[in-house]
């Protein structure tokens, strides 16, 4: 099934692509589109943007590895945001990532092995008032304590 | 035509021409760092700062200012003196300034830019990037820590071998020029043409070195150490004496490895006359019994690389010759062995070639012939370089001297080999005699010479027509190879060699600055001395050459006969591009 779902996305993706020459500046809306179809820009992706687009596979690289927007490997089910912003570092947001280390056995930008969880630091999440503060998904939770996290985690 | 004012001098410049090189027209020196003639124009590296005065404003890199008219540009005032500085000591702050054991000691353009510049101090203390080398390649030793992010190698790489197995990744401080998902050298489709050695300014990007092992070899007693030159090596060697570009040294050259303590002084040039007559009966016996066409020739291991990476679809159009000096080191350990009694195995060939995928070349497992490698070293011509200093030798003033005798002598279509369009043309003086049973006087086929990417023509052999086009660089071979794939073009025989310009500008060869690019194409120039050496020879065809035609009669029988294809003929495989 998930082969069947590989190979009608690369369709898509080679048919947008095959668009998206005929037009100015291809790459970085073919990056966007592949981003979106499969999650994120594997090597396999990579390989077949570069061979479509008969640039090489380092200029595809470079631009991933520039922006932020794009990932390398593909995400968890759920995605564990922690702020690292100013408000949730003054109030020891480092404690609250390290026990999520501890939990989710992953570091920082990494995701568990069963594709479950993915662990990313990310910038000022913008309810500085509910310090520290961590989201999954699109739920927040906030004013934590290192105890809490545990709990969080077992309830996905 | 504009006028442009440099520092008070004012010329005319076609418009657009680069204020770096109107300046030169002023007889302005503007220093460079990034900036390398024909392949990498960016402004990235922000040391050609010039001053705009009028019609413009502001600081400008000078490598891609285009000229406008009634510009006045200053290249010197304080505020461009200030920001050089402050940018050359930012480039100084993260950098690996270990210089005294450094690849590049000497010949390194940030040393020369610093001293040009006056740098005594560098006055940020900062963060220092620390990443591995990356030693997993046959041919090429990255040290990030030595890079300067200049990007010659990632537009040599990419826009002109159109390869890219380095190329800019990450942001920032973090900024690397890396291959791909942090792989090795080895692991993408690097094919070891180290054009990117030659294009890097600094010690970022060097050859896997063999001078340890060599020197073992010939320090060891049991070990009949057996060295061979390839036909470029002698017209770039003296540059690492200080001699002129393009200069031919074969008779130094030949002497000073005698001196190192060499036990036999060979001629790959020898060998190319070898591949000839194998190569030409081959492509007769493709055109006559209706074999794949078009031939591609395969003396050019990083071509050959390419070749399985990127158009496997044309691996039986390659001749199954080997390249030259790993025919001669078979022909070494077979026929020179047993004509000098001389165990086989106790023999240690070295191949002193311009080129550093033949280190690469010579690891592949097909390159042996019952279970002894062919050629056991391969020495870059840098490395050899290095190898006649550290035996004190006074190269400049070294007598001439010959090579020696059996798998010595050469005619001048082996020398020409050192140039793009020259194995076509020795191939083309052997296959006409073949064709026409003749000694035709004709030999010149000066319209695959020179240094043009694709050179085609159309030739009338014996009352048949051949059609034969000529790539240098990978990225011209691509060009080419699509048109045949396409069925826009039929030829009966193509030569590629993977380095722009062939051999004469390996990447193994002395590495010419950006700054005396500006003033010569060292491609040319030595390519110059090359054909200047085939017409002073006595004989300019492979197939007259007497040792060659000695060592079909005393041992190899027929060309293209079992013994020579079990000796001197290969296969090749379509490889994947990342591992």
């Amino acid at each position: 099934m998930i082969q069947v779902d590989q190979k009608l996305m690369r369709e898509e993706l080679i048919s947008f692509i095959e668009e998206q020459k005929k037009k100015k500046g291809p790459l970085m809306p073919v990056m966007q589109k592949a981003q979106e179809l499969f999650g994120a820009l594997t090597i396999d992706v990579q390989e077949l943007i570069a061979s479509e687009l008969d640039i090489p596979m380092s200029d595809v690289y470079g631009v991933a590895t520039f922006y932020s927007q794009f990932s390398l490997e593909p995400k968890g089910e759920h995605i564990v945001s922690v702020c690292m912003g100013t408000a949730c570092y003054v109030k020891n947001i480092e404690k609250i990532m390290d026990k999520l280390v501890d939990v989710l056995g992953v570091e920082p930008g990494e995701t568990t092995p069963d594709n479950k969880f993915t662990l990313e630091p990310t910038r000022c999440l913008g309810c500085c008032g509910l310090a520290p503060v961590i989201m999954v998904d699109d739920q927040v939770y906030g004013r934590l304590a290192p105890s809490d996290v545990a709990g969080i985690i077992v309830g996905y | 035509m504009v006028s442009v004012t440099i520092d008070g001098v004012t010329v005319k410049v076609k418009k657009n021409t680069s204020i770096l090189e109107a300046a030169k027209a002023a007889a302005v020196k503007v220093p460079t760092l990034c900036f390398l003639k024909g392949i990498n124009a960016l402004g990235a590296c922000r040391i050609c700062l010039v001053e705009v005065k009028e019609g413009g404003s502001g600081l400008q890199a000078a490598c891609t200012l285009p000229a406008a008219e009634g510009m006045v540009i200053s290249t010197n005032s304080k505020t461009v003196q200030e920001a050089r500085q402050v940018n050359l000591e930012l480039i100084l702050s993260n950098h690996d300034k270990r210089c005294l054991s450094c690849v590049r000691n000497g010949t390194c353009e940030l040393q020369t830019l610093c001293e040009d510049m006056g740098i005594d101090d560098v006055h940020y203390e900062g963060a220092n990037m620390d990443r591995p080398k990356d030693t997993g390649s046959a041919s090429i030793v990255r040290d990030p820590n030595k890079c300067i992010l200049c990007r010659r190698c990632v537009a040599m790489c990419g826009n002109i071998q159109k390869i890219g197995a380095v190329g800019t990744t990450q942001r920032g401080f973090n900024t690397i020029i890396e291959p791909v998902f942090g792989k090795s050298l080895e692991d993408v489709p690097c094919v070891n043409c180290g054009q990117c050695i030659i294009s890097c300014p600094v010690g970022a990007l060097s050859e896997r070195n063999e001078l340890t092992s060599v020197w073992d070899a010939i320090h060891d007693e049991t070990k009949h150490v057996v060295v061979q030159t390839a036909p470029s090596v002698r017209f770039a060697l003296g540059e690492e004496f200080g001699m002129p570009t393009g200069e031919g040294v074969t008779g130094k050259m030949a002497n000073a490895l005698r001196r190192i303590g060499f036990d036999k002084v060979f001629d790959t040039d020898f060998a190319a006359d070898l591949t000839i007559v194998e190569e030409a009966a081959e492509l007769i016996d493709r055109v006559s019994n209706g074999g794949k066409l078009p031939m591609i020739t395969s003396c050019s291991p990083g071509w050959v690389t390419y070749c399985e990476h990127f158009f496997p679809d044309f691996l039986d159009n390659l001749s199954s010759c080997k390249s030259p000096h790993q025919m001669m080191g078979a022909v070494i350990k077979s026929y020179y062995a047993e004509q000098f009694k001389i165990d086989p195995k106790d023999i240690f060939v070295v191949s002193v070639m311009p080129c550093t995928a033949k280190k690469y070349e010579q690891e592949r497992e097909e390159m042996a012939v019952n279970g002894l490698r062919d050629v056991d070293a391969v020495l870059t011509t840098r490395e050899t370089a290095r190898m006649i200093k550290q035996a004190n030798i006074d190269f400049v003033n070294l007598p001439e001297a010959d090579f020696d005798k059996v798998l010595g002598e050469s005619s001048g279509a082996g020398v020409i080999f050192g140039a793009t369009g020259g194995v076509m043309e020795a191939a083309l003086r052997t296959v006409a005699d073949k064709l026409t049973g003749e000694n035709l006087d004709d030999i010149d086929y000066e319209c695959i010479r020179g240094i043009a990417g694709v050179k085609e023509a159309s030739l009338t052999i014996a009352g048949m027509d051949i059609n034969v086009a000529v790539a240098n660089g990978t990225g011209n071979a691509k060009k080419l190879l699509e048109s045949v794939r396409d069925g826009k073009k039929q030829y009966h025989f193509i030569e590629v060699m993977g380095c722009p310009g062939g051999c004469v500008n390996g990447g193994g060869q002395p590495i010419v600055s950006a700054s005396k690019r500006l003033e010569f194409d060292p491609r040319v120039v030595r390519a110059k001395s090359v054909y200047s050496e085939d017409v002073n020879k006595q004989k300019r065809k492979s197939h007259l050459n007497g040792e060659i035609q000695m060592l079909y009669d005393d041992y190899l029988g027929d060309e293209n006969g079992h013994l020579a294809h079990e000796l001197l003929h290969t296969h090749y495989h379509q490889k994947a591009k990342y591992k």
